[in-house]
């Protein structure tokens, strides 16, 4: 038996439509025979009645609808269809959600469900990080699961929080990430992960670039150079700890993220170990972001676009050389 | 709210000779005066520097505000808005909320966190408005639903939006979303024909807002807005069809407001021409007089009322005025509810 990423979402989903009877799931083609634009939900709502529930296409009121019955008790998951249009909910999920523990002391344990990241064709409006985004404000938790094992558990983790979570999972690893079974373990929510141990570099990323950071790690261990891997899993909160032991072996750091360049992720991490842990360096740190456009649609551009083994594996070698 | 026994006594009086127009006539009318004699206190205190940050009244839609409050029930849902003073006190707000949070005390609901009108008690089935207007009805809409699912019977929720409110995209996906889900929801729009500055013809092109009922697959009715019989008899109606199953229900209101936005406000771009339509006319002087005019109250009996709740308004200022404001380093500057999961980098503190 193997189980994808993919399934991992939908079987996660399932246990905690079966465990939990606060749980319900609300979001755009995600009932009936459907099942969702991914199939994320396929299946769950001939197995859970009036509990898997289309919606019509209003994000706002989506997450408004979420939001309130979070307030009452329940602890609704909405998928949206594609990250990118969370950005019409953004008022719901940044001011309403992300306020309202501090304002009023309710808790608003709502999970948003983000499809995130690029493929090839799905062009500028199908494609986006957002993690950046949303870490940005206050009020919320931010995940970023990178594997099988993590998109299962921390979804599971991420409805029990009692704090908005905007759950990004990345579209090309629905399919592309494949686990020989469910896990049993898991690693707290708000710990980040050294996926391969080095010595000469770090890079720290997050998401689908992990697996592109692995390749380059694996490509330079040829060459007798050992790049230790630290995944994010959570980027808000961000643990910087383990980011910084990791620089204290290697002294050397290059981020990797998948969203635009100006502010986020990248930059978060290192503003957080140049002040924290500069004595740390022996180089300048270093990052690599998409390019600043709007993600193209043609595969030879988007290729281009986003970080790729290529492109890290360049900029690790002058951080290396310096 | 302490019924005054002068109350008391001319509700009894009222329905034996001389009958009110609605059964809750006079309960309204002393919530109206309440917030009409409160609101004047904090727009002074605005003026002498006491407040900071805005205030906001509700002068001129105390009729529809009240009405809005006063037929729910525990259990129900009220979403307000910030010219809902009268409702949110209809609905159990006690005054000294009010008061601590305007003064900024930080023992009132909001703790110096939020001010004058975001506050609310969701606990209570009062929600703290976001300023993003229409952002609050998809809210109260997952409420409603939360709640059925819960087995809960018998609840309805209500909101509040203005005529400039109406025009935001929230709004139609709030409405929408209340209509497909088939929660028991009344919205009441008030029509008090400025947003901010912006008067209607710049807001809205179509003949009557309540026309757009229809279209939502809402019920919806009109009302005057300066006559609390109409506010009383036409929301209450509305909220008894939710109440009953029916589907959500939209009522219109129309007022003029008889401020600015808020007290920094002059409103001096209110035109003398609107000043002198039906609509302008003051509820709480038109509630005033008929009661005078029915005999319903004297005005020895409306004086009593007048100076008991200046006593009561006096009293929570100055309980809120002689309670601590919030301390930067007393506060805990986590705005999450999982403390372990707060992001907290070094470089920040």
């Amino acid at each position: 038996m193997s189980v994808t990423y993919l399934e991992a979402i939908r079987e996660a989903q399932a246990k905690l439509l079966r465990e939990d009877d606060r749980v319900f799931i609300y979001g755009q083609d995600i009932a009936g025979k459907f099942g969702g634009a991914f199939k994320a939900t396929k299946g769950l709502a001939e197995q859970f009645p009036g509990r898997v529930l289309n919606t019509p296409i209003s994000e706002d009121a989506m997450v408004g609808t979420a939001i309130g019955a979070a307030m009452e008790g329940m602890r609704p998951i909405v998928e949206m269809q594609f990250a990118d249009f969370s950005s019409i909910a953004l008022n719901q999920i940044l001011n309403n959600a992300g306020t309202q523990f501090w304002r009023t002391q309710t808790p608003c344990p709502i999970t948003v469900r983000l499809p995130s990241g690029g493929t090839k064709g799905s062009g500028p409006f199908h494609s986006q990080s957002m993690e950046g985004i949303y870490s940005h404000y206050p009020g919320l938790v931010v995940l970023t699961p990178a594997t099988v094992e993590d998109a299962y558990t921390m979804l599971i983790d991420a409805v029990a929080i009692d704090d908005p979570v905007i759950y990004c999972e990345h579209k090309y690893l629905y399919y592309h990430l494949k686990a020989d079974a469910l896990p049993t373990e898991k690693l707290p929510i708000g710990k980040a992960r050294v996926v391969r141990p080095g010595r000469d570099l770090s890079i720290v990323t997050n998401s689908a670039m992990v697996h592109e950071a692995l390749a380059v790690a694996q490509q330079f261990s040829a060459e007798g150079i050992e790049i230790e891997v630290v995944d994010l899993r959570s980027v808000k909160p961000l643990d910087t700890d383990t980011v910084l032991a990791s620089v204290a072996r290697t002294g050397r750091l290059l981020c990797v993220g998948e969203a635009f360049p100006w502010g986020g992720v990248t930059a978060e991490v290192i503003a957080r170990v140049a002040s924290e842990g500069f004595h740390l360096l022996d180089a300048a740190p270093a990052r690599i972001n998409a390019k600043d456009t709007p993600i193209p649609y043609h595969p030879n551009l988007w290729s281009e676009h986003r970080p790729n083994a290529k492109t890290i594996a360049a900029k690790a070698r002058q951080v290396l050389q310096e | 709210m302490a019924k005054s026994e002068m109350l008391q006594t001319a509700e009894r009086g009222a329905s034996i000779s001389k009958k009110a127009p609605h059964e809750k006539y006079l309960e309204a009318f002393r919530i109206m005066l309440q917030t009409r004699i409160f609101e004047e206190k904090l727009a002074s205190l605005y003026r002498g520097g006491l407040i900071t940050g805005g205030v906001y009244l509700g002068k001129g839609q105390e009729a529809v505000s009240v009405a809005c409050g006063i037929f729910l029930q525990k259990g129900d849902v009220f979403a307000p808005l910030i010219r809902d003073q009268a409702g949110r006190s209809a609905f159990g707000e006690p005054l000294i909320d009010v008061a601590r949070t305007y003064l900024g005390s930080r023992s009132g609901p909001m703790r110096g966190r939020d001010g004058n009108i975001h506050r609310g008690c969701p606990k209570a089935g009062q929600l703290a408005m976001i300023s993003h207007l229409g952002a609050m009805v998809s809210v109260v809409v997952g409420k409603l639903m939360a709640k059925r699912m819960k087995g809960e019977k018998g609840f309805i929720g209500l909101t509040t939006i203005g005529e400039g409110g109406m025009q935001t995209g929230a709004t139609h996906e709030g409405m929408n979303i209340a209509a497909v889900e088939h929660v028991p929801l009344v919205m009441v729009a008030t029509n008090n024909h400025y947003a901010y500055s912006t008067p209607n013809d710049r807001q809205f092109a179509c003949a009557d807002l309540v026309d757009r009922a229809k279209g939502y697959g809402y019920e919806g009715s009109s009302v005057d807005g300066t006559d609390l019989a109409q506010c009383l008899e036409v929301i209450g109606a509305a909220v008894k069809r939710a109440r009953a199953g029916r589907p959500p229900q939209l009522v219109v209101t129309s007022t003029l407001r008889l401020a600015g936005h808020g007290e920094h406000d002059d409103a001096s771009y209110v035109t003398e021409d609107i000043r002198r339509e039906p609509f302008a006319k003051d509820a709480l002087q038109r509630t005033e007089q008929f009661i005078l005019e029915h005999e319903l109250l004297d005005r020895a009996g409306l004086q009593q009322i007048r100076a008991e709740i200046t006593a009561e308004v006096d009293e929570a200022v100055s309980t809120a005025q002689q309670e601590d404001a919030p301390v930067g380093s007393e506060e805990d500057w986590c705005a999450v509810s999982t403390r372990a999961l707060a992001d907290r980098p070094s470089l920040a503190e």
